[in-house]
């Protein structure tokens, strides 16, 4: 026992654990207290396909990793400072990434012959010099929880062992200095209608958090103080939550109601979970009967004057895909949110990826040009939702947000949004003819929009369809002039969009000679990386791009001014490949499909290998 | 666009004067001469200003064939959409605008086949929608390939040999997936043909109308035994709280099978006491599919007119009236309350 502590800037802790072990909800309390505090904090939750993977495999490890710190952060870290494992096989997953001399902390008691044997360990690595470099702490997490909670009436030992995930987050809790009564407080109000449940699980916490602070642990409780944050209030949100958000702020502030329909795909989800909360914005949420009619009922509500969003996973984006095409044709907006995930086909369904990219901008039959944004981070993900709305109602064409796995799960700390700074979206409904006495739903505004009439707006009945149009009246035409004209005015709503956008920003250092260029979630770890840069005494720049199509009209300049471009993704070339063909510069790619988000170690490494 | 200069300036104080032409958007029709298409259109367009619904009100949906081109004829609001989805995109809007009549125009390619999901669907759902299925028993469009309601061993251009395919009954399959309102009727039969629509647009819930529709260029009097001269005595006219009987003299009629399902017989045999009458509003469906079933082809005795007609709770509407009405209240600040509910903190 100490009484003294150690004060460190910042910390990284993951907890790992079997699927069935509650690893994801210890690390939101972690880092709901966490957040209290004022730390700035950046999380990776990290978990498998299945809902119950095989228990006791390293397949079917299920991890939450976060990074706070008393000053900014900008990922959830590259290697723990402290490693939680529950059981041999969550130590064979992620002990490799713990930093040499760091905590780890075990359950003990889940290391027996036939755990170690289904983790793949020949001998117990506890014993064999496995774990020599860390400082590893070996607590009988099971036992000590059955006794916590011994008695307490009408629980099952069953139930009584399944709260040693709040053993552990009791003891991190007092290590890291994290009050418990916030947690408490959560597991009263959760398990308030079954009372030995509650009990268990308040008691395994506090024996936990006890247990920290009496025995025989070695472990300095470690202080991280709170970050020098802008003034103002903030919550903790993650990706998904903000995404929902966005979508209601655009929601009231254009009055149009927010007509939300898909089906159900992992992990974009999250997101109907979110919006089907929301009765009391008027959110209509609806469960589709597949990704086809779901991506149809939206454009069909939006053909009525709704707010049309729809959102998938990369699979939805391809049955979506013709839909997506109808939406170009008939000109009416449609906002389309793809999480991100690795592919093809199910692939890797949990983890993270970005490479939809090229399918979001060219995945479409014919010429069909639509606009595509991307969220950098998680809270980053309210603003561009509102600015995908935006775009869709004032220029009506369907906007494709790309978010991912990473941004949607992953939380930080939000500087809560002043409403005031919403920007205008006008639908800006017909309401009477526009030529003479007539109605032309194609002539066009100078933004190339044309009018949004709706039904139930007398003398503007019209029909729309996915034939071609004739430029102005929107007749059916198969004149070959006409297609031609309808092509490129199409294509120069884009242009005009890239007229209005705000420039690429450059944060450049003097007499830098790289440009690192992202888009979408590597913003933080490209930030981290140049930070490190920096630290050494190296001249760096890095840009991000917010808008992928159009780019703003400074990007080609931008990429032109450096010697070197490098673009690090999680993908194999996407926004390397669009940037070399649009701007004829010999870009380098940093490239990584692993389903995990970069490291900041290895795009410093990669960055340090270009400037050699 | 009003290409005829129609205009209703008053919205729903004009219905009195509706006319059919106030309906008609004047684009030219261009299926080919002699399709039953002609005689649909015609009959919708004479009815619509019967249902007292203006044209800004009424909205037509359709998907791709022949049958989709339908919209461009109506000047009411419309949606030429894509393959098989039009219902998709009829239960978007219908859904979000509760205020509208949303028509569906499909075809048995198009509703049964690449759209078949969304079909059953929204007739599970009960989304407020009329859907017009234009049975041809053909693809016509694509110049005349087999559909999923031709005949087993239907020879064309991509079954040279005839089709292995099992055919859909149209009305079977829409009775299966819990539709609450289910008529046929037939193209050229211009008043049974409006009277069914009139019930289907009365209708509260999702209304399926199977229209018989000759296609004359690639499946012509695939309907003769039915349809036109000759077919009369063939159709089984379903008149609710009637017996079903028919033929010239109405000397055949339809009766329970000991076997389970109905069979015609010949009234003189069994005695008229002996006959089903028919009844629309009955919860189960059982009734309404036996007389699906009774011709699974239109190549005998088969029922027309509406087959089920009942009640049940409509999808979307009561909810969107509740959800309208918290949109128009929710402000800005109600976000900022909401946004700064549980967990937040201040620097």
């Amino acid at each position: 026992m100490t009484t003294t502590s150690k004060k460190l800037e910042t910390v990284i802790v993951r907890f790992a654990g079997d699927s069935g072990d509650g690893m994801q909800l210890v690390g939101d309390r972690f880092t709901a207290a966490t957040a209290h505090l004022g730390n700035d904090l950046s999380t990776l939750p990290d978990f498998p396909a299945e809902i119950r993977a095989p228990a006791g495999t390293p397949g079917g490890v299920s991890a939450f990793q976060i990074h706070f710190a008393s000053r900014d952060i900008l990922t959830p870290g590259d290697h723990p400072d402290t490693l939680v494992a529950m059981n041999p096989a969550a130590l064979k997953a992620h002990l490799d990434a713990l930093e040499p001399g760091g905590t780890l902390i075990v359950n003990e008691d889940a290391f027996t012959p036939a755990n170690l044997r289904k983790a793949g360990y020949e001998a117990n690595p506890l014993e064999d010099g496995t774990v020599e470099d860390y400082q590893t702490f070996e607590v009988p997490m099971t036992t000590l929880t059955t006794r916590a909670t011994d008695e307490i009436e009408n629980l099952k030992p069953a139930e009584a062992q399944r709260t040693k995930n709040l053993f552990a987050l009791g003891l991190i809790s007092w290590m890291y200095g994290r009050p418990g009564k916030a947690t408490i407080s959560w597991l009263e109000a959760k398990f308030a209608k079954r009372p030995a449940i509650m009990a268990a699980n308040v008691a395994a916490f506090k024996a936990g958090y006890n247990f920290g602070d009496t025995a025989e642990i070695a472990a300095t409780p470690i202080e991280v103080g709170p970050a020098p944050l802008d003034a103002g209030e903030y919550r903790n949100i993650n990706g998904a939550n903000a995404t929902a958000m966005g979508l209601l702020a655009a929601s009231v502030k254009s009055g149009l109601q927010l007509f939300f329909a898909t089906y159900p795909i992992t992990p974009a989800s999250e997101l109907l979970h979110h919006l089907a909360r929301h009765n009391r914005f008027g959110v209509r949420t609806v469960q589709a009967e597949d990704e086809i009619a779901a991506v149809n009922m939206a454009l069909g509500a939006s053909f009525g004057g709704k707010l049309g969003v729809t959102a998938t996973s990369g699979p939805g984006m391809d049955l979506k895909a013709e839909t997506i095409a109808l939406a170009v044709a008939l000109e009416l907006p449609l906002v389309v949110i793809d999480v991100q995930r690795a592919g093809p086909s199910t692939g890797l369904p949990t983890k993270t990826e970005q490479s939809d990219l090229l399918m979001a901008i060219h995945g479409r039959h014919g010429e069909s040009p639509l606009p595509v944004i991307a969220a950098s981070t998680p809270s980053d993900c309210f603003e561009r939702a509102v600015e995908a709305v935006r775009i869709a109602v004032r220029y009506r064409t369907p906007v494709i947000l790309l978010s991912d796995t990473f941004l949607t799960n992953s939380s930080e700390p939000w500087h809560l949004p002043d409403m005031a700074n919403l920007p205008e979206i006008d639908p800006d409904f017909a309401t009477g003819p526009n030529a003479g006495d007539e109605f032309l739903p194609y002539l066009r505004n100078e933004h190339g929009a044309r009018p949004w009439a709706i039904p139930g707006t007398p003398g503007l009945q019209h029909r729309l369809g996915g034939l071609e149009k004739e430029h102005g009246s929107g007749k059916v035409s198969y004149d070959a002039a006409n297609h031609a004209l309808m092509t490129k005015l199409r294509a120069e709503k884009l242009e005009k969009l890239a007229e209005e956008l705000p420039p690429l920003v450059v944060d450049a250092d003097e007499g830098a000679e790289l440009l690192v260029l992202g888009w979408g979630s590597t913003s933080g770890v490209i930030g981290a990386a140049a930070r490190r840069i920096r630290g050494r005494g190296l001249p760096i720049a890095i840009a991000h791009l917010r808008n992928l199509e159009p780019m703003p009209a400074n990007t080609g300049d931008v990429v032109r001014s450096f010697d070197k471009v490098l673009i690090p993704e999680l993908n194999t070339g996407q926004l390397l490949s669009l940037v070399r063909d649009k701007y004829l510069v010999d870009a380098i790619g940093h490239n990584k499909v692993e389903g995990l988000p970069i490291l900041a170690e290895e795009l410093e490494q990669a960055i340090l290998e270009v400037i050699e | 666009m009003s290409e005829n200069g129609h205009s209703h300036g008053e919205g729903n104080g004009a219905t009195a004067t509706l006319t059919k032409a106030d309906f008609q958007s004047g684009q030219e029709t261009r299926w080919c001469p002699g399709c039953g298409d002609y005689a649909i259109l015609a009959s919708v367009q004479a009815l619509m200003p019967e249902l007292g619904i203006p044209p800004e009100k009424t909205v037509f949906i359709s998907g791709i064939g022949c049958a989709g081109r339908f919209v461009y004829y109506m000047d009411t609001y419309g949606m030429h959409g894509i393959h098989g989805r039009a219902p998709a995109l009829a239960t978007g809007i219908a859904t979000a605008r509760e205020d509208l009549s949303v028509w569906v125009v499909s075809g048995d390619g198009d509703s049964l086949s690449i759209g078949g999901n969304h079909l059953i669907h929204s007739l599970r759902r009960n989304v407020p929608i009329k859907l017009l299925l234009f049975n041809n028993q053909i693809y016509g469009l694509t110049k005349g390939q087999y559909s999923p309601t031709s005949e087993t061993g239907k020879i064309t251009k991509s079954t040279p040999f005839g089709s292995e395919d099992h055919p859909f009954n149209p009305l079977a399959l829409a009775l299966g997936a819990d539709a609450s309102f289910v008529a046929r009727t037939i193209d050229i039969e211009k008043k049974h043909l409006t009277e069914v629509l009139r019930r289907a647009a009365e209708h509260e819930g999702s209304a399926f109308v199977e229209i018989y529709q000759n296609c004359n260029v690639f499946n012509d009097g695939a309907f003769d035994a039915v349809r036109g001269k000759g077919g009369a005595d063939n159709q089984i006219r379903l008149e609710h709280g009637q017996p079903i009987r028919f033929g010239a003299d109405n000397e055949r009629g339809v009766v329970r099978s000991p076997k389970g399902g109905l069979e015609v017989v010949e009234v003189a045999d069994v005695g008229e006491d002996a006959l089903v009458v028919h009844d629309v509003h009955v919860e189960d469906s059982s009734h309404a599919t036996a007389l699906a079933r009774l011709a699974d082809s239109p190549t005998g005795p088969t029922p027309i007119g509406v087959f089920r007609d009942v009640k049940r709770d409509v999808y979307g509407s009561s909810r969107q009236q509740e959800l309208l009405s918290a949109h128009a209240s929710a402000t800005l600040a109600d976000l900022d309350d909401l946004l700064r509910s549980g967990d937040t903190w201040t620097v």
